[in-house]
């Protein structure tokens, strides 16, 4: 019975996402499954960063930077007609290698530290994108071909193959989720915990943390990156805004929202907003809806937006938050 | 490059330098009073400039720009009572994300309250066409503007923190907020007025800059990280030396545009920020968490 307690919510997960597909399909609204392919997609980028910050800790500003090099480099491969499969491959690729780079003086910091550069990384990717010709400047790149799968299957937005990237997109989601809620139950997980509780007891512990920390680091890196580089052919196309800082500080909303250390709830929340986003439900305020989502979590309810619902509203002053540590 | 041009380009970004610089002590005072980094710092020049802007219609402009930095102090006092002060013992993260959060709000707000387009505040002197022969290069008398009021305003600061009361009560609450505590000082106090001369210093700034760079809705966000990089680069908590780096950094930036493509001048700053990162992090380490007093190394006359 126990080894099926864990399978048992991904499998519900599953049905809801078939049923998803059929009630849509057979209601003739089948284009709310583009836009739930797409919340699919960029719900991996929370995820990733869903491990990085709620499980080990670490602040990363910068992740709409690995998602737009993961997007870029598929889009230049796959357009210059360098290869039609090589591109999701080596937009991975490039991303791991990138955070790899950056992540080894980069996660020394901590705090503020490691939130400024990571914020100055994004910067740094959207203005190179902006300034070379080669990433199409301030247009973007457009016409990126679909990613070609087995069998004439392809990630593409084009109508025809609309259900079938549906279930590749959540397939994929669901793959992903399943890794990462194994990671955070595994000797890795823990350790992750424990880095985030307190670096130096994790080390004295014979945590390798700054082994661990690039680990997760390149690990969200690359979650953020393959999600960018399919994406990029779902949409046909990828953009500079992909890279900008507000889409950065939406993957910390979600996590924050879904409850940090929370990757049902990261899900939830990513997918649940990003779809609303995508349909343009919060119109002109969409940027503030994510400044607002911040502010009032962090606020009001620092366990994310679940933790409402098992303890109430906290009181104000000093939150009766889950025992943490002694005393 | 002549002569003439290359100390165009100089004092240029000497004058960029001192406002990357002000963002940057705006960081280092509620640093020092709060151990904490807003986020939102950036936002401060953007409101002062858009209210100064908007001031400037009906109101003469010293009364305008006057205006617009007391409301953007009392905003940011309102900002540290609304959501800060109310906090007690947050941690870093959750601080780092309501400042975000904060800006990103402050940032809508000013695209809804006014718009997305580019809006300039009018010239102190004369107007864009106006310039003063220096050392043989032509300058804009703005320019001149930018150095006397970040010159005034460090200068004002250093006098505060050394020979006020109330500047030494916070320097004392900075170096060790117990002990301040218990010498009757009061510390929450002081927080909130370190929130009002942060942003009422970040809004004249906004004001003095806005005629040459003009002021824009997102314009905070990148400020924001040029200051943090003077800050960083001067050793947080450390006014003096932000200043210094502030210099440093704006004169780099203004240089790389004679070698760079002009899409990369942000660049530069930002690598700055990542090297120093990157090969004195232990140098950085110092004081997060503990409150050490860095403003008594800036003002002690070390």
């Amino acid at each position: 019975m126990r080894a099926y307690a864990r399978e048992l919510p991904l499998l519900l997960l599953a049905g809801l996402v078939v049923g998803a597909q059929v009630s849509l399909s057979a209601l003739k609204v089948d284009f709310y499954l583009t836009q739930l392919t797409m919340a699919a997609w960029y719900s991996l980028v929370a995820l990733g960063l869903c491990l990085l910050m709620g499980y080990a800790g670490q602040v990363s500003m910068g992740q709409a930077g690995f998602f737009a090099i993961g997007g870029y480099t598929a889009a230049v491969i796959s357009t210059t007609g360098m290869s039609s499969w090589l591109s999701i491959p080596a937009g991975v690729f490039v991303t791991a290698a990138v955070s790899f780079l950056v992540g080894i003086p980069v996660l020394r910091l901590k705090g503020h530290y490691l939130a400024m550069a990571t914020l100055a990384f994004g910067f740094i990717v959207s203005r190179i994108i902006v300034g070379m010709a080669i990433f199409g400047q301030a247009d973007g790149i457009s016409d990126v071909p679909p990613y070609p799968l087995i069998a004439g299957l392809a990630i593409t937005g084009k109508r025809p193959q609309r259900v079938e990237n549906f279930y590749l997109a959540w397939g994929v989601v669901i793959v992903g989720l399943m890794l990462a809620l194994n990671l955070v139950r595994s000797r890795t997980g823990r350790a992750l915990r424990a880095i985030r509780g307190n670096e130096e007891a994790a080390a004295a512990a014979g945590i390798d943390v700054g082994r661990y920390k690039l680990a997760v680091f390149v690990l969200s890196a690359v979650y953020a990156g393959f999600a960018g580089a399919c994406l990029t052919h779902f949409n046909a196309g990828i953009g500079p805004g992909e890279a900008g800082i507000m889409k950065s500080v939406r993957s910390v909303a979600l996590v924050a929202a879904g409850g940090m250390a929370n990757l049902w709830g990261t899900l939830t929340v990513s997918v649940v907003l990003t779809f609303l986003s995508l349909r343009g439900a919060f119109g002109l305020f969409d940027d503030a809806v994510f400044g607002g989502i911040l502010v009032a979590i962090m606020l009001f309810a620092p366990d994310g937006v679940f933790s409402l619902l098992r303890h109430g509203i906290p009181s104000p002053r000093g939150f009766p938050r889950r025992a943490k540590g002694g005393r | 490059m002549g002569g003439a041009q290359f100390f165009q380009y100089f004092l240029s970004g000497v004058a960029t330098g001192s406002i990357y610089a002000i963002v940057g002590i705006g960081f280092n005072i509620i640093y020092n009073a709060t151990g904490m980094i807003n986020f939102a710092q950036g936002e401060f020049l953007m409101l002062g400039g858009m209210m100064a802007i908007s001031l400037q219609t009906f109101l003469p402009l010293p009364l305008a720009i006057t205006a617009a930095v007391a409301a953007t102090g009392l905003l940011g006092v309102a900002m540290q009572i609304v959501f800060l002060s109310w906090l007690r013992k947050p941690d870093v993260l959750r601080m780092i994300i309501i400042t975000i959060g904060l800006s990103i709000l402050i940032r809508e707000a000013a695209l809804h309250v006014w718009d997305e387009k580019v809006h300039a505040l009018a010239f102190w002197t004369g107007d864009e066409t106006s310039s003063l022969a220096v050392l043989g290069a032509r300058l804009s008398p703005q320019l001149l503007w930018v150095l006397v009021i970040s010159g005034l305003m460090v200068a004002g600061l250093t006098l505060f923190f050394r020979f006020t009361l109330t500047g030494k009560a916070m320097r004392a609450c900075a170096s060790n907020g117990t002990a301040a505590r218990l010498c009757g000082i009061k510390a929450p106090r002081l927080v909130t007025l370190s929130f009002f001369i942060a942003a009422a210093m970040g809004a004249l700034a906004g004001c003095v800059v806005s005629p040459i760079t003009q002021t824009q809705y997102d314009m905070g966000m990148s400020l924001a990280v040029k200051g943090f990089t003077c800050a960083v680069l001067g050793g947080l908590g450390n006014v003096g030396a932000a200043v210094a780096a502030g210099i440093l950094v704006g004169v780099l930036e203004s240089a790389s545009i004679a070698v760079l493509p002009l899409a990369y001048k942000d660049v530069v700053a930002l690598t700055i920020m990542l090297a120093i990162l990157l090969v004195r992090p232990q140098g950085l380490f110092a004081g997060i968490g503990r409150k050490s007093g860095p403003l008594g190394q800036a003002h002690g006359g070390a």
